[in-house]
Formats: structure tokens, sequence, C-alpha cells
């Protein structure tokens, strides 16, 4: 019984070691500016909390601060193209499609919003 | 001090802070900052903003649509190819007294009402009135049951059937929410004012007025204190915060 249990460990393990080796992880263009509004690994797990609190102030109170806004992520993360057009973020391998799709999570918030800054939208 | 537009205890001129209108004044009458739009972008909305518009149906030409190109323009309200579908935040009404055959052309939209019917029927509480008076739908939590289109007595919602592209940063819409005027929030909450009211001065007649109605130095409400004016359909005691004159 523990050589059964003993045998069947490891296959998992070896399993599980391969399948990380196989699996690509996400890349994506870096944004504009030295760094974020927030250091990297809080923006990685908490990105959304701050949105969400954002998005209950902004629409309902009107504050209008920056910090925190939709808009400012899209228009530091959107990348031109070699024409000088803006790709959509959540376009595919773009910033924010490159790591929802890696962990098989939709985002609804272009559904709405724009996807690229509004300057360029006008040309 | 009772405010006569709201019905509410009004605002004192700087919240009483009169070392900071001294500060501000170069003389009587004289402002440098108009201390009635400024806000920092960090404050919330303030309750003791009320704000509104005044049409002049008077100046008003029947075959000018500016306010409504400048809102298309200004929210990206594209075209759907149906007419029915398509989203409709200001339309121009003919409105014709058939005693005298006298015709009045005005512009129809949200009217912002203190007591708005849509936010009474919403169920998810997506409809709302935010503090300073304007009536907007946080599209994040409507589920698109049209509820507040049948409340409302203005048909001044719509309802988007279809995806939309080419959102503007700052008016984002979307498939299976409901829209309304939203009195340019974005501007607003810029010191700015709403794009049609713009345009109207512009473009049109000028016959469109923007202000806070519970500041009484505002234009909009010294217009409303001393000239005839009416909110559209009194009967329902909404007390709107658009007003007309000349209807």
């Amino acid at each position: 019984m523990t050589h059964r249990f003993v045998i069947g460990s490891l296959m998992i393990v070896s399993l599980t070691a391969s399948s990380i080796a196989d699996v690509t992880m996400p890349s994506y263009p870096k944004g504009k500016g030295e760094r974020c509004v927030e250091p990297t690994d809080i923006m990685r797990r908490d990105h959304f909390e701050y949105l969400m609190h954002h998005r209950k102030i902004s629409v309902h109170l009107g504050v209008r601060s920056k910090r925190h806004s939709l808009v400012g992520c899209v228009d530091c993360h959107a990348s031109q193209a070699d024409n000088g057009a803006y790709i959509p973020v959540n376009a595919p391998g773009q910033f924010c499609s490159s790591c929802h799709t890696y962990t098989a999570v939709k985002i609804d918030c272009f559904s709405c919003h724009a996807a690229v800054p509004d300057d360029v939208e006008k040309q | 001090m009772t405010d006569p537009v709201n019905n509410k205890p009004r605002r004192r001129f700087l919240g009483g802070t009169g070392a900071g209108a001294a500060l501000l004044a170069i003389a009587p009458g004289v402002k440098l900052v108009d201390l009635a739009l400024a806000r920092d972008e960090d404050e919330p909305a303030s309750a003791e903003t009320r704000w509104g518009l005044l049409v002049d149906a008077n100046r008003c030409a029947t075959d000018c649509r500016a306010c409504v190109s400048a809102c298309e323009d200004e929210h990206a309200l594209a075209k759907t190819g149906r007419k029915p579908l398509d989203p409709q935040w200001i339309r121009k009404v003919e409105l014709v007294d058939e005693s005298s055959d006298r015709s009045v052309s005005l512009p129809l939209m949200c009217q912002h009402c203190e007591d708005p019917p849509c936010v009474d029927v919403c169920p998810t509480g997506a409809s709302f009135r935010r503090a300073d008076g304007i009536v907007l739908v946080d599209k994040h939590t409507c589920i698109g049951c049209r509820y507040c289109m049948m409340a409302c007595p203005f048909n001044a919602r719509s309802f988007v059937h279809e995806d939309v592209t080419g959102q503007k940063s700052y008016s984002p819409r979307g498939k299976g929410t409901v829209e309304s005027c939203t009195l340019c929030v974005h501007r607003v909450d810029q010191d700015r004012t709403p794009a049609c009211v713009e345009s109207c001065a512009v473009d049109g007649g000028g016959a469109l007025a923007f202000g806070d109605l519970s500041d009484a130095e505002s234009t909009v409400s010294k217009t409303v204190r001393s000239q005839p004016h009416r909110g559209l359909r009194p009967d329902l005691e909404l007390n709107t915060g658009v007003r007309y004159r000349g209807v």
C-alpha cells in the first residue's frame, strides 16, 4: 500500500513539474513611465480591488482623482503600433489580455470602457 | 434660510468662511475664482449644489439641432442603422397649442428630477441621484430591466441593444444597459459646462444656460427667481433640474 502511494506521489510530482515547464508565462508590453501607481506585486494581486473602489467613488460620489482610474491604466498601458495607432489593451497579447488569458479570467471592463486613450481616437 | 428651488436649507456662501471670500475677492462683486464651481478632484460632489439647466424656448429654432449633434459627438452616440434602436439623450420636441396654432420647439433630455421616478423603480440601485442633483445610471449595476425607461415621464432614457465600439474614455457605454443625459457630468466635474450648452451658445440661439440652482449668485438661479418659467409636468411634483421659459 505504501509502495503504491509513493509511486503515485512521484508520478504526480513529475507530471506537475513537466507541465509547469511546458507553460509559457504571459509576456506583455511595458507601460509608460518608470513605475506603476502602486508596487507591481500589489497591482498584480489587487488591481481589481483598486478599480472597484475607484468606480464606486467616481460614479456615485463624483471623486475624479486619477491615481486609480481605469482611464489612467489605459493611458499608460496601451501600446502603439508602428504607424502610431494605439492597440486596445484587451487585444491579444496586450497588457490586460495576456495575463487574463493565462489565468482564464474574463475582462468585462472594455465592453463599455474605451480600451485606447482618447486623443488618438479622434484622429 | 430655505431655498425656494430645493425646499432645503441653502448653503451659506463659502460655508461661512468669510476670510476665504475676502482673499479671493478683489472688489465687491468681482471674484477671481467662481467659488460656486471650484471643487478639488479628490472632493466628492456636494449636496449644497443643485445643478440645473434653463432652456429658453423662445430662442430655440425649430430646425436647429446643434445641441443634439453636440451630444452625439461628445458621447460618441453612433447611429445603429435602425432608427428605433438609436441612442437618444436629447431630442427636439415640437409643442403646438391647438387653439392658437402657436408652435414651440424645445430640447428634451433627462430632467434631473429631485425625486426621480427612475430611481424609485430601479431594482438594483443602478439609477441614482448624485448629491449635486445629477441623475445617473451606474452601468456596473444596471441589469437592463428597463423599468426606469417605463417610469420616466419624459421618455428620456435609451437602452443599448447592441455592442458598442469607439466609446470615449469619459463616457463609457455598453450593451444591455440603460443610458440617458448625464448633464455631461465629466465636464461638470472639471468646472466646464455641458456640451449642448456650449454648442447652443456658438451654433444655436443661446437658448441653454447651465448653473447651480442653489447658488443665489448664479445666472440660472437669478433668472429662475426673477423670470416666469416652468418645469415640465409640474403636476408630478418631481422638482426637475431642467426648467423651461416660453413653454
